[in-house]
């Protein structure tokens, strides 16, 4: 693999409160709970595996986690700020989520979508061929997205969390439609992010594999954390 | 993070990106409106007295509805994937509106210039007010750009919203039809039109911070 590992060098996460606490928090899609009474605190330097069936309410935990959907009761804060606030709007950029449907635009090439990236948060153009060579994407970098597997795809996605160096990891299905080479590199970003103080929050069926990177695991069942 | 203007430019910047690759507009969109202004001269005859009458209105009736049709087509296209990426990368939302206004503006433009020049030849309308028709044009492709990004905004804030969309978009975008056929229509009698024009920017002006205070709550509930 073309890889340049590591990228920059990120400083340690400056946290001393839980990075995520969540206080009995019900989401709701009309009448219908997707989650209910949800309690979940992660420390700072702790990467918690979630599991449940399909339907569970997994993804749903990640995106409001993500602070992406607002609670319907409870309470909660992501990295100190309220989940149904305006304070979270300021917290995204340190959240790096990446969710089990590519979030890339087809029609431009792997390249333009980091660069695009890279240019609303500011950073270098050049950290975004980095973080491409890092993913052993390099020689795809002019590559249009919708000409490329959904493998590579995946690898492109954890290519824009490189570039950016969130402190919160939120994956949907990491593993998913990655090969060993890329799986190694995911579970490096995870152990990278963690052990800087950061924490993650990883959404699979895939027990074993994830149970070896996370800190400890959770069952999610009828959208209640067992 | 970068400032406004940087974050407008690189959002205008990637809609423009995915249109020169999609084709959408200058396939789909600039052809069907050409093709609009050869069937009105089939449907009703070639009395050619007639057409260089029409002609100036159904130029503007073709650019209010094909032109909104070109302001939203982004917006109906992104995924949630890519609107939680959006939301997550930290730009502003109000630039977010601004930028995919800008980039439908420049749409817009080159989609007026083609259907211009069709109008042109179709019906043989003459030009007048060489000074006044760019400014027309940049006015309403503006309040078009805005009222149409506005519009998606509202489309992808909610699965029930869609049929709102006449609702926001008919009478918003009439201030820019009446203004526009009229300002032009004033020239060509030897009046002013600086009343219509001041009437067009108004309309834009009120569209644009429409957009700003509503870009947070819409991207939000999408």
């Amino acid at each position: 693999m073309d890889r340049e590992w590591p990228l920059r060098t990120l400083p340690a996460v400056n946290a001393s409160a839980p990075l995520i606490e969540l206080d009995g928090v019900s989401v709701r899609a009309g009448s219908v709970h997707i989650l209910k009474d949800v309690d979940l605190v992660v420390p700072p330097g702790e990467s918690v595996g979630v599991f449940g069936s399909n339907g569970a309410g997994k993804t749903t935990l990640l995106r409001l986690i993500a602070t992406l959907i607002r609670p319907a009761s409870g309470r909660g804060s992501v990295l100190g700020a309220g989940i149904g606030s305006e304070d979270r709007y300021a917290v995204r950029t340190r959240i790096g989520y990446i969710g089990h449907v590519p979030g890339l635009y087809p029609e431009m090439t792997l390249g333009e979508n980091l660069v695009f990236v890279a240019d609303a948060r500011g950073i270098d153009r050049g950290e975004a061929r980095k973080a491409l060579g890092a993913v052993g994407l390099l020689g795809a970098f002019d590559r249009i997205t919708d000409r490329c597997s959904h493998g590579m795809q995946r690898r492109a996605e954890f290519a824009r969390v490189l570039m950016t160096g969130p402190d919160l990891l939120l994956l949907d299905e990491p593993h998913s439609a990655l090969d060993s080479d890329a799986i190694e590199l995911v579970d490096a970003l995870v152990t990278r992010t963690v052990q800087r103080g950061g924490g993650a929050i990883l959404v699979s069926h895939d027990r074993e594999r994830v149970a070896g990177i996370a800190t400890r695991t959770v069952e999610i069942i009828g959208g209640t954390i067992a | 993070m970068t400032g406004f203007w940087n974050q407008v430019v690189t959002v205008a910047r990637r809609d423009l990106v995915r249109e020169r690759r999609s084709g959408e507009v200058v396939w789909v969109t600039i052809p069907f409106g050409a093709i609009a202004l050869l069937l009105i001269p089939l449907a009703i005859g070639t009395d050619a007295p007639m057409l260089q009458r029409i002609g100036p209105g159904m130029f503007w009736v073709v650019v209010m509805l094909f032109g909104v049709l070109i302001a939203i087509r982004q917006t109906n296209a992104e995924t949630l994937a890519q609107r939680d990426q959006i939301a997550l990368v930290g730009l502003d939302p109000a630039a977010v509106y601004v930028g995919r206004a800008a980039a439908s503006f420049v749409l817009l433009l080159v989609f007026q210039a083609v259907v211009g020049v069709a109008t042109l030849v179709l019906y043989d309308v003459a030009v007048t007010g060489i000074f006044v028709l760019p400014v027309t044009f940049i006015v309403v492709g503006a309040g078009l750009a805005l009222l149409g990004t506005l519009a998606a905004g509202i489309v992808s804030s909610g699965s029930n919203a869609t049929a709102l969309v006449p609702l926001v978009v008919a009478p918003l975008s009439v201030p820019l039809l009446i203004g526009a056929t009229q300002a032009l229509e004033a020239l060509e009698f030897g009046g002013s039109s600086l009343a219509w024009m001041l009437m067009m920017i108004v309309t834009v002006l009120v569209l644009a911070i429409a957009g700003v205070l509503t870009a947070r709550p819409l991207q939000e509930t999408g």
